[in-house]
């Protein structure tokens, strides 16, 4: 595509299905204490 | 639903339920925006009268363009279908719940005097107290007893200043190093400190035994000094400084956050954490203070364009930096495109109150750290368990679909709903939002994916 590049990223929508296996990090239990974003935690599910 | 923003130079299109993201030029990008709403040949008629003066630009061109974008549609990967329609709190395909992480207020006491400090210098209201190892170990057990499937188990020592508690925080991971093997679960420690009773024997013991170490510093010494003094007045920096570079330097790669907090008196925040980068820190994090409004350091509504233009100097440093070899990570701008956490994990957030729990010293169960000065959110303690499901209840019920706010709101995805304690202490109602910290959020992002976009350009 000549004026569109799009960056590989993780399909959200399959993962309704693959995911959930709840083995990630709980955010506040990292650096933040004061606010929530979750979307710098690593998935860890080896079946992802 | 999709996002569209121009940064640096650059036009980014973020299509939110599939998570893609585009980077396109600016025929394109306006294209796109009209692309849900305007029918096919007055679009192009539009589109041929704004772009038809430019070289290259003519009406086959920009039919190539529509058929990209419609490529695009039909892959799922732009207009993709809001997955999440028809859920509610009830139906939300988050799986069986089950406890997996602790914050263990081992010290309501600290030997330091921080004048912004959500837990008010460590008693959070209340009255100074240890945690007893009699107490830790029942968290313990109850951790693991209804952790369910759950092998990875999180526990944060946190105060108050932990360290004042030191051989209580040693016995209980020794206890659940016993404890993990028989049930076959992994613990996960955090430290969260001060730094100023850091000694050898804390480097060696925390750089073996906890997975991550989270260190209070808020990076220039005036600024450092400005809010982080002990109870004799004095600023902290020169003591903890010292104890945190010969941790770091001992950790052996393994993780750690320089945690800061900016306020109204530092709005110039990217200096402090440039100050850390350059005293040899790699990791680090820096948070905008939470407090009443009336605090004298509070940040404003007249402060946010200066924290958004910061944010963008902040990105644009790193990316200097990181092309230079001297890249450091900040905590907000962590972003895995390609990897990440999984749409369940979006759509409940931090587990507050469900997954996550705060123990005071004296073994009372709070949704999370933030509640624990607030007697109306304590949900049970260590020996009965939750002995208030209501409460329980209506955190489990806090999440993206239920929110109003957070429906129609593009950032959804990657902030799950945001902090509960900060939309009850902004509203009153742990399903409101807190709207300053939601700009501040959104800028992070914008900025973060920014950074990846650009970092992508640099090596091409």
């Amino acid at each position: 595509m000549k004026r569109i590049q799009t960056i590989e990223t993780r399909d959200l929508t399959a993962s309704l299905k693959t995911g959930g296996c709840g083995e990630c990090q709980t955010s506040c239990q990292s650096a933040c204490k004061t606010s929530c974003g979750l979307v710098n935690q690593q998935c860890e599910n080896e079946n992802a | 639903m999709i996002h569209q923003f121009e940064l640096k130079g650059q036009h980014i299109v973020l299509d939110v339920y599939s998570g893609a993201v585009h980077i396109v030029d600016p025929v394109a990008y306006d294209m796109i925006s009209l692309y849900e709403n305007t029918p096919r040949e007055e679009l192009l008629l539009r589109m041929l009268e704004t772009y038809g003066h430019l070289d290259g630009v003519d009406e086959a061109e920009l039919r190539e363009c529509l058929s990209d974008i419609d490529s695009l549609v039909a892959a799922g990967k732009l207009f993709s279908k809001d997955p999440l329609r028809g859920l509610n709190g009830t139906n939300l395909p988050k799986g069986k719940p089950a406890l997996k992480a602790l914050c263990m207020h081992v010290a309501h006491t600290c030997n330091l005097n921080c004048q912004y400090c959500f837990a008010r210098q460590g008693n959070y209201h209340g009255e100074e107290a240890l945690m007893s190892f009699e107490v830790g170990k029942r968290a313990l057990d109850m951790l693991i007893a209804q952790s369910g499937s759950r092998r990875n188990l999180e526990v944060d020592f946190f105060g108050g200043e932990p360290l004042l508690n030191w051989q209580v925080v040693k016995d209980l991971v020794t206890y659940a190093r016993e404890q993990e093997k028989e049930h076959n679960k992994n613990f996960r420690f955090t430290l969260t400190t001060n730094g100023v009773l850091i000694d050898d024997d804390v480097i060696d013991f925390v750089n073996r035994e906890m997975h991550n170490v989270v260190l209070s510093l808020d990076g220039r010494t005036e600024v450092h000094d400005h809010l982080r003094k002990n109870y004799a007045g004095e600023g902290s920096y020169e003591i903890i400084l010292p104890k945190f570079q010969k941790l770091v330097e001992a950790r052996g790669g393994k993780d750690y956050y320089m945690r800061g907090t900016f306020t109204h008196h530092n709005l110039d925040f990217t200096q402090d954490i440039f100050h850390m980068a350059d005293l040899g820190f790699r990791e680090l994090s820096m948070e905008p203070v939470v407090c009443d409004p009336s605090d004298p350091y509070a940040l404003t509504e007249e402060d946010l364009p200066k924290l958004f233009a910061q944010y963008e100097v902040l990105a644009e440093e790193m990316l200097r930096r990181e092309q230079a070899g001297k890249g450091f990570t900040f905590y907000h701008y962590i972003l895995d495109l390609a990897g990440g956490p999984c749409l369940p994990k979006r759509l409940v957030g931090c587990g507050s109150g469900t997954e996550y729990l705060a123990v005071t010293p004296t073994g009372d169960l709070y949704p999370c750290h933030q509640f624990v000065s607030e007697p109306e959110f304590c949900v049970g303690n260590v020996w009965d368990g939750v002995t208030k499901p209501e409460v329980q209840c209506s955190f489990q019920d806090c999440n993206i679909c239920q929110n109003a706010q957070c429906r129609d709101c593009w950032a959804k995805l990657y902030c799950a709903g945001g902090c509960a304690a900060n939309a009850h202490h902004a509203t009153g109602d742990i399903r409101g939002i807190y709207a300053y910290g939601c700009e501040l959020f959104k800028k992070r992002i914008e900025c973060a994916i920014w950074l990846q976009v650009a970092a992508r350009a640099g090596k091409a």
